[in-house]
């Protein structure tokens, strides 16, 4: 059976030339790019050609990158490490960190560790459709406040916050500001030069890059304490000796992603819309998120009266791998914490679906989702005793 | 193409044996709860206290519906005192299995089936 992937904000296919550029760093040029000889020059060139890069998906400059295993961790160093160099400030009394209620795990998470070791958090709420009110958050920042950890656009429902404004609002506060970027780096310009960002973090498995490699920008003279101490590696904020096939991976998609973004978004974009429209149709069917400030990828639903594996499953047995968004995805059972704070009740939270899209679907195959889909709601509904007949 | 579940629940799951509502049920048993993401009824017709038609009604997960479909199997031409013998793990076992986060929240049918039964019981000491 033909499948059609519709995940993709789970992760991504890495793409061909991507595998391309990776595979001579594996065996042929294997050096340590720490080492003086000619195998560990090859290593420190790709190493630094990967640096720029990145630098220049987002217009940063390539001293303003170190690699990192990933988007978690880019979250961990941006966050510990802001609040490390921030120790002082536990004993005071204002919010030190100001957060939103719908930051994925790898912040959220971070956000209580750090609660536990006498900081204090601030966690802002959002509108019914996801995005954070920046007045609210300017009343929250006082003059013990640090850092501003709030995501460039969420990893379930897609939508998309005005970075900009939060990043004015932190720089007129004397605040750090930093984003996790994961879902939106090449779903959209993000310019580092232009932008009050000071720290930003990325994957490179969300972007046809190889999993287990990642990014996180610190912008020039903002300072930050290191989490994993050693060699002295990435300017000595992440000691390990560098994996250069990952990063080459993670350059090469980056480079892509540059080219490809108009032709991309404008293409992600129309898929969208289709496949927005063409599910709408189904009796008691939502969008959750906002209806435009949201990834070109992302279509997020809920349908009355089922749950959602059912449904991932259901579409699974017809060739179209997609996400629950919500509960039971296996590993928790309580409804997602984003569709809580915008205001889904649990009940319906647990009718939601996530389609997140990619370069490689095609209309045909959403106009296939869009014939199979609600037959598999409408058999979920003849057995739903929440369903209305 | 790898499976969460095993092959018996997704045959449940797929095609669902005796689901819908039974409209002149001698009895129901609802169980489980919505906000948690799984809410069952079981409807039963009962004659000389044997169990001779049943049918269910489940929101929830894959392993919800199958578990649902596997007891209406198990209990059909049962009498009341058999079918209250028929435990979640039975249920379970006769679905090869379910995965461990699932055997509480969604193998509720057995507590629906009996609740049924204690529904019907109760009804008739009250006649």
């Amino acid at each position: 059976m033909k499948t059609i992937y519709l995940d993709h904000a789970a992760t991504t296919p890495v793409d061909p030339q991507v595998i391309e550029t990776m595979i001579p760093y594996f065996s042929t040029y294997f050096g340590n790019a720490s080492s003086l000889h000619s195998y560990g020059r090859d290593a420190y060139d790709a190493l630094e050609e990967s640096r720029k890069q990145v630098a220049e998906l987002i217009k940063a400059r390539k001293q303003e990158i170190i690699f990192t295993a990933g988007g978690t961790e880019s979250d961990n160093i941006a966050i510990k490490g802001v609040a490390y160099q921030n120790k002082q400030k536990r004993q005071t009394k204002g919010p030190h960190i100001i957060t939103s209620t719908i930051e994925h795990a790898a912040v959220l998470e971070v956000c209580k560790h750090l609660q536990t070791q006498g900081y204090k958090i601030e966690y802002l709420p959002v509108d019914t459709e996801g995005i954070v009110n920046t007045t609210e958050l300017e009343n929250t920042i006082s003059k013990d406040t640090f850092l501003i950890t709030i995501m460039t656009a969420n990893n379930e429902i897609g939508t998309i916050q005005p970075i900009e404004k939060i990043g004015r609002i932190a720089h007129d506060h004397d605040v750090l500001f930093h984003t996790d970027a994961v879902q939106a780096i090449g779903k959209m310009n993000l310019d580092m030069a232009k932008n009050k960002v000071d720290l930003l973090s990325i994957s490179s498995h969300k972007i046809y890059g190889p999993k287990g490699v990642g990014a996180l920008y610190i912008r020039e003279g903002v300072r930050i304490e290191p989490l994993i101490h050693g060699g002295g590696h990435e300017r000595g904020l992440r000691s390990s000796t560098e994996n250069i096939p990952g990063i080459t991976g993670l350059g090469k998609a980056c480079e892509l992603a540059a080219q490809r973004m108009e032709k991309d978004t404008i293409y992600l974009k129309k898929l969208r819309d289709q496949l927005i429209k063409g599910l709408l149709e189904i009796e008691e069917s939502f969008l959750n998120g906002h209806p435009t400030k949201r990834l070109v990828n992302n279509a997020h639903f809920r349908f009355t009266g089922i749950e959602g594996e059912s449904l991932v499953l259901g579409l699974n047995d017809k060739g179209v791998a997609a996400a629950t968004g919500s509960a039971c995805s296996s590993k928790k059972l309580q409804s997602s914490h984003v569709l809580t704070a915008i205001g889904i009740d649990p009940i319906h939270a647990h009718g939601s679906l996530r389609l997140t899209l990619g370069r490689e679907n095609t209309a045909d195959e959403i106009a296939y989702v869009i014939k199979v889909l609600p037959e598999i709601v409408d058999h979920l509904r003849t057995m739903s005793p929440l369903w209305n007949r | 193409m790898a499976d969460l579940y095993s092959k018996k629940v997704m045959d449940h799951f797929r095609n669902p044996k005796n689901h819908g509502e039974i409209k002149d049920a001698d009895a129901t048993g609802t169980v489980g709860n919505a906000v948690c993401g799984d809410l069952m009824t079981i409807y039963l017709k009962i004659k000389n206290d044997t169990i001779i038609d049943i049918k269910f009604l489940t929101f929830g997960c894959a392993a919800a519906i199958a578990t649902s479909s596997m007891i209406t199997e198990l209990a059909k031409g049962k009498t009341l005192d058999e079918a209250l013998k028929i435990t979640r793990k039975d249920v379970a076992d006769e679905l090869d299995g379910l995965p461990p986060i699932k055997m509480h929240c969604s193998n509720l049918a057995a507590d629906a089936l009996h609740e049924a039964i204690k529904n019907y019981r109760k009804k008739k000491t009250k006649k």
